[in-house]
């Protein structure tokens, strides 16, 4: 090991008597090797990055079939890998699931009061939702409500989804025993009520665990150089980065926007390689940005806390929310994501 | 004393005592404080760099807010010769430990402890951390 004054995502730190000792669990405090698979040692980041190439089944894949999942907030966690799941008991986890809901209803810890609520369960596999051949296909929850006026219509309401998936998860499948299924990323959209009936059956089913999955700066920053390096057909929306300024009496929060012709100039100016990121051409493109926003307004956006990115190809949220808004890319972006997920389960 | 950047301004150069430590802190929560760090390390004159300066990296329990890339962050370490130190300004008991640990160094590096230099002191921490 070359380096790294710690093992495992918990520095240790040396005292003034020369004694080690770990960093006391600091609850609220995130932790964590950041961005990438440090594999134990703290801070060491990837250097590099190869972009995605358009996967094989992507290619023969019809936009169609996920369209739906375009265009909508969807939160991140990570989830640990699943034990004795199988493709195969689907039908049978919607049902067992679409049980333990109306349980948690008669407990009273369902949703609303005084009205009756039908709740349908679906889960689905999506096969497109893949890296490698490796990676597991993704699993979709959908919870629908059914009209209680008219139930003999299948008029149904969809109310909350969410989604399991593994997209180039390589590293983590790998190392994982037989009976796991290795699903790492959870998304989910609607009510945080049903997100936590529906984690809390994966837990108790599946001994799992979820965590919400939060973005940093560097790794939004990461985003951003990627997805604006990105071709686009139609007429791409500006790009937008969101800063919060810390340490203010008043929040305050800065957008700074960039014509999405212009970002792509200054990015293309800036990689090197292509199908590969360095850290260094993301630095020098971050770095360009800010230096521009400092000749006009006087203020080192370097020192602020970036919170959000928005390109034509997705926007994410330092809280761990994410929407994506091409089909073509929803892949690539998956594959990020994966990777974080990933990095925090581990 | 405590300094925004250096150079530190002249008018006091005369008033200022002896400086036996130099602790440049980088809060991996701001990219700016990094870049800072580096400019001010052109102005240390290279005696400082046998053991009397060392880098103080905060933050590091707010790993989800973190906006500095710790490889650079290492790398500074390796190129100035200089030990990393590692805390979290927010939790009271790493705050204390991390002021003991540079009060320590401070008294080695003003020839306080008898025995240990700061140059022999440098080396050990840095040899420490490479494992």
């Amino acid at each position: 090991a070359r380096r790294g004054a710690a093992q495992g995502s918990v520095p240790v730190m040396e005292s003034a008597d020369g004694a080690a000792r770990t960093m006391p669990s600091i609850g609220r405090l995130s932790r964590g090797p950041p961005f990438g698979r440090a594999q134990g040692r703290f801070g060491l980041s990837p250097s590099g990055r190869l972009l995605p190439p358009t996967p094989r089944s992507q290619e023969n894949a019809d936009p169609q079939r996920t369209a739906f999942l375009l265009c909508k907030q969807w939160t991140l966690y990570s989830v640990t890998p699943l034990y004795g799941f199988s493709n195969a008991h689907l039908r049978d986890y919607a049902r067992l699931l679409s049980a333990f809901i109306a349980a948690e209803k008669q407990k009273g810890l369902a949703v609303e009061v005084g009205v009756e609520l039908d709740i349908k369960v679906a889960v689905s596999s999506l096969p497109d939702l893949k890296g490698s051949d490796q990676d597991q296909a993704a699993i979709l929850v959908q919870l629908s409500l059914r009209s209680p006026a008219s139930p003999k219509t299948s008029e149904e309401k969809l109310i909350w989804s969410g989604w399991f998936c593994c997209v180039s998860g390589d590293d983590l499948s790998e190392n994982v025993p037989e009976d796991f299924t290795c699903l790492p990323l959870f998304l989910a959209n609607g009510a945080e009520s049903y997100t936590s009936i529906v984690g809390s059956w994966f837990q108790k089913t599946f001994d799992c665990c979820f965590r919400r999955l939060a973005i940093s700066p560097l790794n939004l920053s990461w985003m951003a150089a990627m997805w604006t390096g990105c071709k686009v057909d139609k007429t791409a929306s500006a790009m937008e980065l969101v800063f919060s300024v810390p340490c203010l009496p008043q929040p305050l929060d800065i957008s700074y926007a960039i014509h999405p012709e212009d970002a792509k100039a200054l990015w293309d100016t800036v990689q090197k390689t292509p199908g590969e990121i360095t850290q260094e051409e993301v630095d020098v493109f971050m770095d360009c940005l800010y230096s521009h926003f400092h000749r006009h307004f006087k203020i080192h956006l370097s020192a602020t806390k970036l919170v959000k990115v928005s390109t034509a190809i997705a926007s994410a949220h330092c809280d761990g929310i994410i929407k994506f808004l091409q089909s073509q890319y929803l892949t690539g972006v998956l594959m990020l994501l994966t990777e974080l997920a990933i990095s925090q389960i581990q | 004393h405590l300094a925004t950047s250096l150079p530190l301004p002249s008018e006091r150069d005369h008033l200022r005592p002896r400086i036996d430590l130099i602790a440049f802190m980088i809060d991996i929560k701001s990219k700016y404080s990094l870049k800072n760090v580096e400019a001010s390390l052109a102005h240390v004159d290279a005696s400082f760099f046998l053991g009397k300066v060392c880098f103080l990296v905060t933050g590091v329990g707010r790993v989800n807010c973190c906006s500095v890339e710790m490889n650079a962050i290492w790398k500074l370490g390796e190129v100035y010769c200089s030990p990393l130190l590692f805390c979290e300004l927010e939790l009271e008991g790493i705050r204390v430990a991390t002021a003991q640990r540079l009060l320590r160094m401070l008294q080695i590096c003003a020839g306080h402890v008898p025995g240990v230099s700061a140059l022999s002191f440098g080396s050990l921490m840095r040899n420490s951390a490479d494992y």
